[in-house]
């Protein structure tokens, strides 16, 4: 029973994997990004307008505006979750953050005099501290999208109640608290520090939207988080064999309920981005929206199944969205066709990756 | 066999596991030495597998105690087992396919290194210690190598190379000749006289019986809940194994 000592070991029957068969070269999300890049290429021609200036900015504007939820979505689709209630999310958070800076910017309400004072000539209201305000009723929509968020996991870390279920019945739970606390007719960010509202939220700073920082930031951040920390690992651990991730002591649970509030947030802080553009949180805001990021997600590689996705994956997903729809209007084709080609390309990209894996 | 005076690595007593109205486990008494290697026989519902998860906390016994290297230990999660020096390879080997040979070596107890306050994976010397570990085990296994793409004996490895980052004291393999090559079955073979080498108490549950008579110093046969036989494997042969996991010869 000697073995025969070989150290160290060589490898004569293992072949190295090449380089362009292995990470992004040999992933969904690449394949989506070579598409996305021969589209944009495609609109160059088709549309002098399109490399404008004033195209670029609208169309990072437009895409950031779903990817900072689908950043969000990507971590519980990573997991093997899904979490539908993104849409009602964003717009219950956006509606709080509204209606509590509202409330706070009232002098005469117990909380506005905390926070605001008449000044001299006795119309005008000022802020006591500038910023404070704006700080504290975003903080506010946060909370609720972290309430949310701990809700859903617990359902389904806990409780075991499938994701499916759990979030779609969190999707209506949300959208009609909207309802309820606004009595259906949403709410409007106003006060001293509406005006730095609408600065962080649809301002641009040297030419760039804001909401592109934000997001570039976020997805930064994600990257690292995911590849470089423990966490990031028993995320994709959870993703690829639950029971695995178990056996080897991962706190699976903890894990579960995580990625669910981290999405919430996500879905949260897009919503209160998205009421800056708009100028108002209205009770409809962002329905539906959570098809639109799931559909950017899978689009960009994510697979439901779990354990594969990333932030360049969902960035990408929402880009090509979004250069279809600006591609659909710049050659004054009914904008209307866009959901019809959406629905063909997230079919597409899937086949593409299914006929890849068949052939290594 | 190992020497009478030396203090069990494991010692069960009267462990004993009902689920519901079924009597899985009646009355197991068994004690592993370090550096022995025994063989767990018994046909399929024999009570194998209750006894494995027994002793690596994925279950609590109805009955009985276990003691490792002497104290009374109680484990409610297979990461109590764990701690105190019991590593098992699964038989589907619980590893994540879409993670990295490296990753899943160190899955749930990754290295890390200190960036401030955060911190971050050890990529490096994790990749470094798994081509070790590999080396070890004679196996062709690239650590940055996705598990998807890897060969039964390659992810067998990756498996059992897991219980080689902790000081283990008892390694429990559930069948891990089943589902490999002829040349795979040698290198795990191989890998269990070295763990024995080291003062590693191992216990093996196969079907396969040259595999127990080629590396067991010792056999314990279960049917249908209980311990039938505990002998030395040189007391006995295959075709008294045969009978006692059949039921032709009830005991002995």
């Amino acid at each position: 029973m000697a073995m025969p000592m070989e150290s160290p070991i060589s490898f004569t029957n293992v072949g190295k994997i090449k380089w362009w068969q292995r990470g992004i070269f040999a992933s969904q999300t690449g394949y989506v990004l070579l598409a996305l890049a021969v589209l944009l290429v495609i609109m160059h021609f088709a549309s002098p307008y399109f490399f404008t200036e004033g195209n670029m900015q609208n169309v990072a504007k437009n895409f950031s505006f779903i990817a900072i939820a689908t950043l969000g979505v990507t971590f519980v689709i990573i997991t093997g979750g899904i979490d539908l209630s993104v849409g009602s999310m964003m717009c219950f958070s956006a509606m709080i953050t509204s209606m509590v800076m509202t409330e706070l910017s009232a002098p005469g309400s117990p909380a506005g005099s905390l926070f605001v004072h008449m000044a001299a000539d006795g119309k005008t209201v000022l802020a006591n501290v500038p910023g404070l305000i704006l700080l504290v009723s975003v903080l506010a929509g946060l909370g609720v999208a972290l309430i949310a968020g701990l809700v859903n996991g617990f359902c389904i870390a806990v409780l075991g109640l499938s994701p499916f279920v759990t979030t779609l019945g969190m999707l209506s739970i949300v959208r009609g608290l909207g309802y309820v606390v606004s009595n259906g007719r949403g709410s409007f960010p106003g006060g001293p520090d509406a005006d730095y509202f609408y600065a962080a939220t649809s301002g641009d700073v040297l030419g760039v939207p804001v909401p592109f920082i934000y997001l570039v930031i976020l997805a930064l951040a994600m990257a690292v988080v995911l590849h470089h920390s423990p966490f990031g690992r028993h995320v994709f651990a959870l993703g690829g064999n639950e029971k695995a991730a178990e056996l080897t002591g991962i706190p699976v649970v903890r894990v579960k309920i995580e990625v669910y509030v981290i999405c919430a947030l996500a879905a949260g802080l897009q919503g209160i981005i998205i009421s800056g553009w708009l100028g108002s949180a209205p009770a409809n805001m962002a329905t539906s929206y959570e098809l639109n990021v799931i559909a950017a997600a899978v689009i960009g590689g994510a697979n439901l199944a779990g354990g594969i996705g990333g932030p360049l994956g969902a960035i990408v997903g929402c880009v090509l969205l979004e250069v279809i729809r600006n591609g659909l209007v710049l050659a004054q084709v009914s904008s209307y066709w866009q959901q019809t080609l959406v629905g063909v390309i997230i079919i597409l990209a899937v086949l593409v990756d299914r006929i890849r894996s068949r052939m290594t | 066999m190992a020497q009478v005076d030396a203090t069990p690595v494991l010692e069960l007593t009267g462990i004993g596991k009902e689920f519901g109205a079924i009597r899985a486990l009646h009355g197991v008494d068994l004690q592993v030495q370090p550096g022995e290697v025994v063989g767990l026989m018994g046909d399929n519902g024999a009570g194998k597998s209750t006894l494995v998860k027994i002793i690596a906390g994925n279950f609590r016994p109805s009955h009985g105690e276990i003691r490792f290297a002497g104290s009374a230990v109680h484990f409610s999660r297979p990461v109590d087992a764990r701690a105190v020096g019991i590593e098992v390879v699964y038989q589907d080997l619980a590893l994540a396919d879409n993670l990295t040979a490296a990753a899943n070596v160190f899955l749930g107890r990754e290295l890390k290194r200190k960036f401030g306050p955060i911190a971050l994976l050890d990529h490096k010397a994790m990749a470094a210690r798994a081509l070790e570990l590999f080396g070890e085990l004679r196996s062709e296994t690239r650590p940055d190598d996705l598990v998807k793409q890897m060969s039964g004996g390659q992810r067998q490895a990756v498996a059992i190379a897991r219980t080689r980052l902790s000081n283990a004291r008892l390694v429990m393999m559930d069948e891990p000749t089943a589902a490999i090559s002829v040349r795979q079955v040698e290198q795990v073979l191989g890998l269990i006289h070295r763990l024995k080498e080291q003062g590693v108490a191992v216990m093996l549950i196969s079907h396969r019986m040259p595999d127990v008579f080629a590396v067991c110093d010792r056999v314990i046969v279960m049917r249908r809940g209980e311990k039938r036989a505990d002998k030395p494997i040189d007391q006995t042969s295959p075709e008294e194994i045969t009978a006692l996991i059949t039921g032709a010869k009830e005991a002995a």
